[in-house]
């Protein structure tokens, strides 16, 4: 089996699962709270700098999340208060209403409506059969999403989504790219498996899952954002490193005792393979020094 | 290469050029609505802006040749107002090389275009920096000048020019950005700025230093279009951007095109202070992480990292 169908494998082990011969329509509707018992560090604090672990990543991208600077987000104004585009909403700060429209006619799922919590991004996914827009069209955060049912499982397919990054330390994420989800649900668990396919910075395609489970007292807020410059650079200064500069590099390598060259990601540190080459490299720290106890209830963050 | 050879390319270029024109003309052409009174047409050389207003039909940029008549048979199928402006956002011929053939199919009959906003001849008037007229005119050493019928009729050499099509229509002049002859133009009411070639994304804009562009003339620009484009929350619609090739814009897109330049722009003048040569700097590829997204071949890269080096050694051999 090659590694792309390896990666593929358990997601189409959930569309064999949920699939009875005939389609069904299954309701999301309703108000989620998300688990956040996966990729929880990345997702919650946020992720380290230069962690590019786990993705498949090609040398493009890496120097990319090399030069980026947190920074920019300071200095130009116009990377504030952006929306999480529709790959990484289900990611971040993922409290979730779904609601649902029928057509009137023959009472069939037209339209899903996605209410995530951060920045009010909203979207939209259409089961009309309708075509997606002309590649000149403009890009949203929500990009423009249809779906078919397989069985009682929706395959949602996402394009027009605008530049934005896989992981919140500057990993790139291009505006061709393509976004394919498989929602499945079960009772009061709902699970989001998301696909992401970009021929400008991945190598492979990008498997990841979410999950929520049901809270029907859970009350949204509105998440308003205005635009302050911070930093007065001046106009037109963008901050970035230049190649060969970044003096952070090395920080997630040395706290966590990763081996410096599995830090920078690739296809290949996303498979179990890989823990066979790290044992031969990897040594355990004598103490836990950062994220210790960020995940027990009532111990709060020790962060470093 | 032998001179034969050489000799044998330079005279199939004109050829390779008609072929693209002609490919022009017979490739779909798309009508996309972008908001307000503004439509776009791609796929007949650099986008087209449609507007279509109280008084007529203004269309920002002029297609391929062989493409006018299917570009005015959709224009034609939004509005049967007479055409009277056309305005050209460069001197470069992707801009204006189409000029004579779409007066020509617009008022069914060839000559000069009509005086600002001037129907009664029955022909469009070309509006367009005054660089842009003089561009034409003088061309650089080695290339023909335009025909008379393809020259601008109104020009502007003040920082803006405005005037009315039942909304308000802004010129901004950028002065070496793309060329030294460009305008970008905002329908304010539409919220809609059709930026030319200042705005290319998904592949390297051209620097036409001949033309008297700049990398920190084009920076500057797209800093101006980030400064007039208001989203309308959450960096997502609001203003959209018409851009000279590609898809439509929002300013946040703009906002990753301008610091894509930025980035290898700061990286060229860094390799610069360090002492290297061109042919240093050429062989460190410091576009390499872009060139994936802008890049359509290595060496769309190297020309558009060779324009930078070029603009921050020579500078800009702008006319002003």
């Amino acid at each position: 089996m090659t590694r792309a169908a390896r990666t593929l494998a358990w997601a189409s082990l959930l569309i064999a699962a949920a699939a009875p011969s005939a389609a069904q329509e299954i309701d999301f509707s309703g108000s989620w709270v998300p688990v956040y018992h996966e990729d929880g560090p990345e997702r919650l604090p946020g992720p380290e700098l230069a962690d590019y672990l786990g993705l498949p990543i090609n040398d493009a991208a890496r120097l990319r999340a090399d030069s980026y600077d947190a920074d920019r987000i300071s200095a130009v104004s116009e990377y504030q208060c952006r929306q999480h585009a529709a790959d990484y909403g289900n990611r971040g700060l993922a409290n979730m209403r779904i609601t649902t429209d029928y057509d009137p006619a023959g009472q069939r799922m037209s339209t899903i409506h996605t209410r995530i919590n951060f920045h009010d991004a909203e979207r939209t996914i259409h089961l009309d059969g309708r075509p997606h827009p002309s590649a000149d069209a403009p890009h949203s955060w929500s990009g423009f999403s249809t779906a078919t049912w397989m069985g009682n499982m929706l395959r949602v397919r996402t394009t027009h989504l605008k530049a934005y990054y896989i992981r919140r330390n500057g990993v790139p994420a291009s505006d061709r790219r393509t976004l394919t989800e498989y929602w499945v649900r079960h009772g009061d668990l709902l699970t989001i498996v998301s696909i992401i396919d970009d021929p400008v910075f991945l190598t492979e395609r990008l498997v990841r899952s979410q999950s929520w489970t049901l809270d029907a007292g859970q009350r949204l807020g509105s998440n308003w954002c205005d635009y302050a410059a911070e930093l007065p650079l001046g106009e037109g200064v963008v901050p970035h490193w230049l190649p060969g500069t970044n003096p952070y590099l090395k920080e997630f390598s040395e706290w966590y005792g990763i081996p410096f060259e599995a830090t920078r990601g690739g296809a290949e540190t996303m498979y179990p393979e890989y823990r066979d080459k790290l044992k031969q490299t990897f040594s355990t720290l004598d103490r836990c020094g950062r994220y210790c106890t960020c995940f027990n209830a009532n111990a709060g963050c020790n962060l470093r | 290469m032998s001179r034969t050879l050489v000799a044998l390319a330079l005279a199939l270029l004109p050829l390779a050029g008609l072929s693209a024109r002609q490919q022009a003309g017979a490739a779909q052409l798309n009508l996309i609505p972008v908001q307000g009174n503004v439509h776009m047409i791609s796929g007949a050389g650099v986008n087209i802006t449609v507007h279509v207003g109280k008084y007529g039909v203004l269309l920002v940029d002029t297609p391929a040749p062989a493409a006018s008549t299917n570009v005015m048979e959709q224009v034609r199928t939004l509005s049967k107002l007479p055409i009277r402006w056309l305005i050209n956002t460069s001197s470069s011929p992707a801009h204006v090389g189409g000029n004579a053939s779409l007066l020509e199919v617009a008022s069914g009959r060839g000559g000069a275009g009509a005086p600002f906003g001037f129907v009664g001849l029955g022909r469009p008037s070309i509006v367009a920096h005054e660089n842009v007229l003089n561009r034409l005119s003088s061309p650089p050493p080695g290339t023909a000048a335009a025909t008379p019928d393809s020259l601008p009729t109104t020009t502007y050499f003040q920082p803006t020019m405005d005037f009315s099509n039942g909304e308000a229509i802004v010129l901004y002049h950028q002065p070496a950005a793309h060329t030294d002859s460009d305008s970008l133009v905002l329908f304010r009411s539409s919220d809609v700025i059709s930026a030319g070639s200042i705005l290319t994304p998904g592949r390297y804009p051209t620097i036409d230093l001949a033309r008297g562009g700049s990398v920190n003339g084009l920076v500057s620009a797209l800093t101006t279009i980030l400064a007039l484009a208001v989203p309308e929350g959450f960096a997502s619609g609001g203003t959209l951007i018409v851009p000279g090739y590609g898809r439509i814009c929002e300013e946040s897109d703009v906002a990753e095109f301008r610091d894509m330049v930025v980035i290898i722009r700061d990286r060229v003048q860094d390799l610069i202070k360090k002492g290297m040569t061109w042919e240093q700097i050429r062989t460190s590829r410091p576009s390499r992480d872009y060139d994936a997204e802008y890049g359509a071949s290595p060496a769309d890269a190297e020309r558009f990292v060779e324009s930078i080096y070029r603009s921050l050694t020579q500078g800009p051999r702008g006319r002003s």
